[in-house]
C-alpha cells in the first residue's frame, strides 16, 4: 500500500504495490491437465477403456513422469504471473504468461463482494475473492488469498469504495456487523420438503431410468440419462439445503452481509444502495406456513436469493432495511388488472397486481406460486408500455419497468389509461427518485 | 434539418399530469423511400424469377402464380406507410420519448440520466440513402429505444444533445 503522509499528486504516479496470490494456488491450477484427462475419459467411456488396457506399467510411469511436472510448472507460472494491486480507485489484476491480460475494475462501482470458500479451501485456510462489477467475467476474481489476508482485502477494498481517505482506509477494518436473520435448519429442510421442484425431480430421477431400462435394455442410455436425473434431483433437495444451510443476513455500514453454506461457506457483501430489484416469492405449498422466499437483483452478481425461507413479517423487516424507507406493499394495497383482463388471459389474470407507492413500484404475478416485484423508483432505467392488438380490441396494456441488472419487471394487462398514465408518472418518479438516492461512495463526505 | 413531418399530435393516452404535452418529431421520407425501393426490388425479382420458371417449366397458366409476390408488394407497400407513420420520438426536458408500432405499439420513456451510451449506426444500404440510426443504450439490456432512418445531421445533432444532457444528469446504476 501506498505510504501515508505523502502528497496526492505523487502518490498517483507511484506504482501500487503488486501482490501474488496464496501460495497454495499452484495446487489448484495443477489439476487442470488432470481434468483434461478425466474430462476425456468421460467424454468417450468405451475408448478410454480400450485405452487402459493397453498401458503397461512402464508407460503409466512415464506418462507419470510427463504429467506430473509439467502441470507443476503450468501450476506454478499461472501462478508466478498472477498478481494484483489496490490502488486509490481500482483493483488491477496482471494475469497470463503469453497472453498478458490486465483487469482495472473501478472500486465504486463495485456492485457486491463475494468470499468464496470450497470446502478443500477451508482445509487449507484459504478463501476466493471476487468482485461483482458490471461486466466482468469468471476470471476476474482472487483464487486463493489466505483467509485472513482475504477479509483484510475486502474490508480495505470496501472501505476505500465507500469513500474514506486511503490513508485510513486500510486501518478502518471490518465494519461491525448486526445479525437480521438466521436461518434455522428445521425451517430450511421442511421449506425444501415443501417445494414441488424437489418431488418432481426425485420422480424423475427414480421413474425414467428403469422405464428407459425396459424400452432400450441399452446401459449407456440409461446411465446417459440416470446420472443427469440424479444429480438434479440431488441438487435440487440436499444440494440446496447444503448450500442454504445456516443462511445469515447481517447488517454492517458496509451494506448487507450474506453468510451461508454448510460445506462451501460463501460471505457476500452488497454495498448500500446496490440492490436493483427484490422479489418476495410465496410457493403454494409455504402459504399455510405463512412463509416466504426473498429474491434479490444486483448487477453483475450471480447470487440472487437473499431470504430462503422466513415467515412473511420477518422478510418484510429484512426488505426494509435493504431498500431502506420501503414498506412492502401488503396484498389489499395491490391494484388487479380490471375484469376484461381475463379476454386476455383467463383465470390467470387475478394473479396480477400493482402497487406504484413514492419509493418504490411493486407488480405481482402467479396465482399459486405468487410472486412480488419491487424496484425502487431510483433504480428504473427505462419504462415501456406495449400493447398487441388483442389487448387494443380490449383496451388493455403492459407496462415494463427495466432495471440494471437486466430485470425487467412487468405490470400486465392494465387499463390503457391508466398504463399510459403509469408511464408518464413512472418516468418522472425514476427520474426525482434519484436526487436523493445515495452516492456512489456511500460514506464520502 | 427535419425534412420530416414535425406534427404536434397529441399524446397515445390522457397525460393531463405532464407538465407539457411532448412535441412530436417524425421521421424524414428517405426511410419510407429506401424501405418501398428495397421491397419492390426485391419482390419484383422474385416475381419476375417465379413467373419465367413457372412459365417456361410447367406451363404459361402457372405463371399467373407470380402475381402473389406482386400483391405482397402492394399490401407491404401500404404496411411500410403505416409503420412508418407511426413512428414518432420527442425530447422533453428530462426524457426521450420512443412511439412505435401500428399493431403492436410500443411506447418508451429514458430519462436522459441513465443513458449509458448513445451511437450512430449507418449501415451501407442506409448510407447510400443518406440515413443513420441513433441507438440508446442504458443499463438494461432489455431497453430498446432506437430511432431509425433519421437524417446523418440530425442523427449527430441528437446523439451530442443526449450526449451533453445525459453527463449534465447522469448517475450510476
Amino acid at each position: 500500500m501506498t505510504a501515508p503522509g505523502v502528497d496526492d499528486a505523487v502518490r498517483a504516479k507511484e506504482p501500487a504495490t503488486e501482490r501474488r496470490l496464496h501460495p497454495v494456488t499452484p495446487l489448484r491450477r495443477a489439476w487442470a491437465p488432470v481434468a483434461v484427462v478425466i474430462g476425456w475419459a468421460m467424454h468417450d467411456p468405451g475408448q478410454a477403456q480400450q485405452q487402459m488396457t493397453r498401458l503397461t506399467t512402464t508407460t503409466l510411469l512415464v506418462a507419470l513422469a510427463v504429467l506430473v511436472p509439467a502441470a507443476s510448472l503450468y501450476g506454478f507460472l499461472t501462478w508466478w504471473f498472477t498478481h494484483f494491486a489496490v490502488t486509490e480507485t481500482e483493483l488491477r489484476i496482471r494475469t497470463g504468461l503469453l497472453f498478458r491480460r490486465t483487469a482495472h475494475i473501478r472500486l465504486e462501482r463495485i456492485q457486491a463482494v463475494d468470499v468464496t470458500q470450497p470446502l478443500l479451501a477451508r482445509v487449507a485456510g484459504v478463501a476466493k475473492l471476487k468482485l461483482d462489477v458490471v461486466g466482468t467475467d469468471k476470471k476476474d476474481e482472487l483464487s486463493f488469498l489466505g483467509e485472513r489476508e482475504a477479509r483484510e482485502l475486502r474490508a480495505e477494498l470496501l472501505a476505500r469504495a465507500a469513500g474514506f481517505a486511503p490513508e485510513t482506509a486500510h486501518e478502518v477494518g471490518e465494519a461491525p456487523v448486526r445479525e437480521l436473520l438466521r436461518t434455522p435448519a428445521r425451517d430450511l429442510a421442511i421449506s425444501v420438503l415443501l417445494t414441488g421442484a424437489t418431488w418432481c425431480s426425485l420422480a424423475a430421477a427414480l421413474v425414467v431410468p428403469p422405464l428407459l431400462w425396459l424400452a432400450t435394455h441399452s446401459v449407456w442410455t440409461v446411465l446417459a440419462t440416470g446420472v443427469p436425473l440424479l444429480g438434479a434431483a440431488g441438487a435440487s433437495s440436499a444440494g440446496r439445503f447444503v448450500g442454504e444451510y445456516d443462511w445469515t443476513v447481517g447488517e454492517s455500514p458496509d451494506g448487507l452481509r450474506i453468510d451461508h453454506g454448510l460445506l462451501d461457506r460463501t460471505h457476500e457483501t452488497v454495498p448500500p444502495g446496490r440492490v436493483q430489484t427484490v422479489r418476495i416469492v410465496e410457493p403454494l405449498l409455504w402459504r399455510r406456513r405463512g412463509w416466504v422466499r426473498v429474491e434479490l437483483d444486483v448487477a453483475g452478481s450471480s447470487n440472487s436469493v437473499l431470504v430462503p425461507v422466513a415467515p412473511r413479517a420477518v422478510a418484510e423487516s429484512v426488505v426494509a432495511r435493504v431498500l431502506p424507507g420501503v414498506t412492502v406493499p401488503p396484498a389489499e394495497a395491490l391494484s388487479r388488472p380490471p375484469g376484461r383482463a381475463g379476454r386476455c388471459l383467463p383465470v390467470w389474470w387475478r394473479g396480477y397486481g400493482i402497487a406504484v407507492t413514492d419509493t418504490v413500484f411493486a407488480a405481482r404475478h402467479g396465482l399459486l406460486r405468487r410472486s412480488l416485484a419491487l424496484v425502487p423508483h431510483a433504480k428504473v432505467q427505462s419504462v415501456r408500455l406495449a400493447q398487441g392488438p388483442w389487448k387494443r380490441l380490449w383496451r388493455l396494456a403492459d407496462v415494463h419497468v427495466d432495471t440494471g441488472a437486466d430485470k425487467t419487471v412487468t405490470a400486465r394487462l392494465r387499463d390503457a389509461r391508466e398504463a399510459a398514465e403509469l408511464l408518464r408518472g413512472q418516468a418522472e418518479r425514476s427520474r426525482t427518485g434519484r436526487r436523493d438516492a445515495r452516492p456512489d461512495r456511500w460514506m464520502a463526505p | 434539418m427535419e425534412t420530416g413531418s414535425p406534427q404536434n399530435a397529441g399524446t397515445t393516452g390522457t397525460a393531463g399530469d405532464g407538465p407539457a404535452e411532448p412535441v412530436w418529431t417524425g421521421l424524414p421520407p428517405g426511410l419510407l423511400r429506401m424501405r418501398r425501393l428495397l421491397l419492390v426490388v426485391w419482390l419484383g425479382l422474385l416475381a419476375l424469377a417465379l413467373g419465367l420458371l413457372l412459365g417456361l417449366l410447367v406451363g404459361p397458366g402457372w405463371a399467373a402464380f407470380a402475381l402473389l409476390p406482386l400483391a405482397l408488394t402492394a399490401w407491404g407497400w401500404v404496411l411500410l406507410g403505416r409503420n412508418w407513420r407511426s413512428w414518432r420520438y420527442a425530447e422533453r426536458a428530462d426524457d426521450l420519448l420512443i412511439s412505435r408500432g401500428v399493431l403492436w405499439r410500443e411506447e418508451t420513456v429514458v430519462p436522459y440520466g441513465r443513458m449509458q451510451l448513445v451511437e450512430v449506426t449507418s449501415g451501407p444500404v442506409e448510407r447510400h440513402f443518406g440515413l443513420a440510426s441513433v441507438q440508446l443504450h442504458t443499463a438494461a439490456a432489455a431497453t430498446d429505444a432506437t430511432i431509425p432512418g433519421l437524417d446523418p445531421a440530425e442523427a449527430e445533432r441528437l446523439r451530442d444533445r443526449l450526449t451533453e444532457l445525459g453527463e449534465a444528469r447522469s448517475a450510476g446504476l
